[in-house]
């Protein structure tokens, strides 16, 4: 009886380890703050890349969806995702884009906006990148979808694609 | 004379200030974790990234916020992630309790022991 026991308590321990383990190895360990949902943003005021003029946070409570793009020049993916945008603010109307020109010189952002197209209602300027910090960016490009109220509603760390471009159709309809 | 001393008693006392300052900052620079290197706290990394997160901590300070402030915005905007030191939470309670069951259960388990090896010595 004694030595069932013990039989049963070695089992269980070992059983309780590996189940960790298993666990652990399938976790993705790649962290990624694309599930930080339903967070609202912060207030914020950001300067213009054309002229002296400012965008807030409550200018985007007018909008029915925001796509808050984070861009830069020299950012090869942001190239690519670019045709979206353009897409996306071409077919949609309920669906404003602001797009925030991080640690770039003004001349290449314009370059690249008469190049590929300007898919933006503002173009905002973000030159030492502390803006970014206040939306939770860490790598660029990066888009946040927010509602009316200022909630974000989705987080796409890396360009956009077909399939992320086919989720925000089915978002803000 | 007596102004040589005025000033270098005001530059020590800026400077001493200035010193618990940084050592306040690399203390919360190495409680952040650089979400896009591999293992390194923002204050052993030089990414882009780890830059600009040690400016807003730099601005934050300045503008009087404690610690717990600043560490509370950047978990909001990244998640609980950001921080080498987690909050106690449901989801990692064991974490911190289950070093000290094992302790105790571990003391028991001697306790007993050594009760019974004197018992049967006495018997």
């Amino acid at each position: 009886m004694k030595n069932n026991f013990k039989k049963f308590f070695i089992f269980s321990f070992v059983i309780f380890f590996l189940s960790i383990f298993t666990l652990a190895l399938k976790k993705d360990n790649n962290y990624s703050t694309k599930n930080l949902i339903g967070n609202q943003i912060s207030s914020f005021q950001l300067p213009s890349l054309r002229n002296s003029s400012f965008i807030t946070d409550k200018e985007l409570k007018q909008n029915q969806f925001t796509l808050i793009n984070f861009f830069a020049s020299w950012c090869a993916p942001c190239r690519i995702e670019h045709k979206y945008l353009v897409r996306l603010n071409d077919q949609n109307k309920n669906i404003k884009i602001l797009g925030v020109n991080f640690k770039d010189k003004k001349n290449n952002a314009l370059n690249f906006l008469n190049d590929l197209g300007d898919p933006y209602s503002f173009v905002a300027k973000d030159p030492d990148g502390k803006a970014s910090i206040l939306f939770g960016i860490y790598g660029i490009p990066e888009s946040i979808i927010i509602n009316k109220e200022l909630e974000i509603i989705k987080k796409i760390v890396g360009p956009i694609d077909q399939k992320d471009y086919e989720e925000i159709l089915r978002l803000i309809k | 004379m007596m102004l040589k001393k005025i000033i270098f008693f005001i530059f020590l006392s800026s400077s001493i200030h200035a010193s618990e300052v940084n050592l306040e900052l690399i203390e919360i620079y190495k409680n952040i974790r650089c979400l896009i290197c591999q293992g390194q706290s923002i204050a052993d990394s030089n990414s882009d990234f780890a830059s600009t997160v040690k400016l807003v901590v730099q601005d934050q300070l300045k503008d009087g916020k404690t610690k717990k402030e600043i560490y509370d915005f950047l978990i909001s905007k990244y998640g609980e992630w950001i921080v080498y030191q987690p909050t106690l939470n449901k989801n990692n309670f064991l974490l911190w309790f289950l070093p000290y069951l094992i302790l105790v259960f571990g003391a028991l388990i001697i306790f007993f022991i050594l009760k019974k090896t004197k018992d049967s010595k006495d018997n």
